[in-house]
């Protein structure tokens, strides 16, 4: 299959290295030069420059034979857009979209952008469907304040589930700052107890995540629950 | 637009904006019956706040191709606004919306159209 991922970022980064791993044939398109440079070193060939949003970038990446065009930049406009194009101009036969701000959801709905998936929501799922060692997902990184902000998908086995949040020995330089439970978010007490399902947000110093994934773990479907 | 007495709604995500409205009018914007709303084209909430509902005419002039082709589609398929026109600066787009059925200005295509016939007007060196 050939498959083309617009956007570079963590999300767009792990697709393609997801995809090209199960032999699907990619092309990543990234219109920001410093991050095209970085991701170039390890994609290669499989990366290419340029603003997806203008149809001669789409065209010079093969749009017209792709089986699949995911949007994943951090752009709603964008994404919705080049999605329209693929469909409608290109036919391509699928699309995945990623919608940022869940509020233009219902945009994408009108432009016959479907289906288009939340980025905390879907393509973790997705990811961590696919991926077993994926427990820990990329949500924001803060590079001049030196700040990363990361998801964990709280499993059966988790070493925390049932586990009150004042009694984790969170590491150094981290600090749990959100609890998504059937659909809401709240922020947890020193007395709030963990539960499977739960999407826990945590702020933290880069490099800390494997540190936060050994006390999280083990991962989403990391035993089969995948 | 306002001078020829039809009813103007602006809509700008930058206040300032509305100094810029006032600049060579005697009264002011709203004095002269115009309307002003702070927000951006993808909330509904300014959209239906601008009056997008009872509007004849919507355009989508931002300066951004991607927010002017999707607040034109949102004006035009969600709510049914008569005339919708949106400003493309990028000619392929420009023309592949047209297509679509979407009344598209390109301010490039026009400029170039202009600085060609300009060109092709000029006397040649050997004629002159």
């Amino acid at each position: 299959m050939y498959v083309i991922v617009v956007g570079a970022g963590k999300v767009g980064w792990n697709l393609a290295r997801e995809l090209l791993e199960k032999n699907h044939e990619v092309t990543v398109i990234e219109s920001n030069r410093r991050r095209y440079l970085t991701v170039e070193q390890e994609l290669e060939h499989n990366i290419t420059y340029g603003d997806a949003s203008e149809l001669w970038v789409l065209e010079r990446a093969g749009i017209e034979r792709a089986d699949l065009v995911i949007a994943v930049t951090g752009d709603d406009e964008d994404n919705m857009l080049i999605c329209q194009v693929a469909r409608e101009k290109y036919e391509v036969e699928q699309i995945i979209a990623r919608v940022n701000n869940p509020r233009n959801k219902p945009h994408f709905d009108l432009l016959g952008v479907k289906p288009s998936v939340s980025a905390t929501d879907l393509i973790l799922r997705l990811l961590e469907h696919e991926v077993p060692e994926y427990g820990l997902v990329h949500l924001l990184d803060l590079q001049e304040e030196q700040l990363e902000i990361i998801e964990m998908l709280l499993g059966r086995d988790s070493r925390v589930t049932g586990r009150r949040v004042g009694d984790l020995s969170m590491p150094e330089g981290s600090l749990l700052i959100s609890v998504l439970r059937e659909g809401k978010g709240f922020v947890p007490s020193a007395d709030t107890v963990l539960k499977e399902g739960d999407e826990v947000l945590a702020v933290l110093d880069p490099g800390r995540e494997d540190d936060l994934k050994e006390l999280f773990g083990p991962a989403v479907g990391g035993n089969g629950a995948g | 637009m306002l001078g020829e007495g039809h009813e103007v709604s602006c809509l700008d995500e930058d206040p300032e904006a509305h100094t810029r409205l006032e600049v060579g009018l005697d009264k002011g914007w709203e004095d002269l019956g115009g309307r002003f709303t702070v927000g951006t084209g993808l909330e509904t909430d300014a959209l239906l706040a601008a009056g997008i509902e009872s509007a004849d005419a919507f355009i989508a002039a931002t300066n951004g191709d991607n927010t002017n082709i999707v607040i034109a589609q949102i004006a035009q398929k969600r709510y049914e606004v008569p005339t919708v026109i949106a400003r493309i600066l990028d000619p392929l787009r420009a023309e592949w919306y047209r297509e679509q059925g979407m009344h598209t200005i390109c301010p490039t295509r026009v400029a170039i159209d202009m600085l060609e016939s300009a060109v092709r007007d000029a006397p040649s060196r050997e004629a002159a």
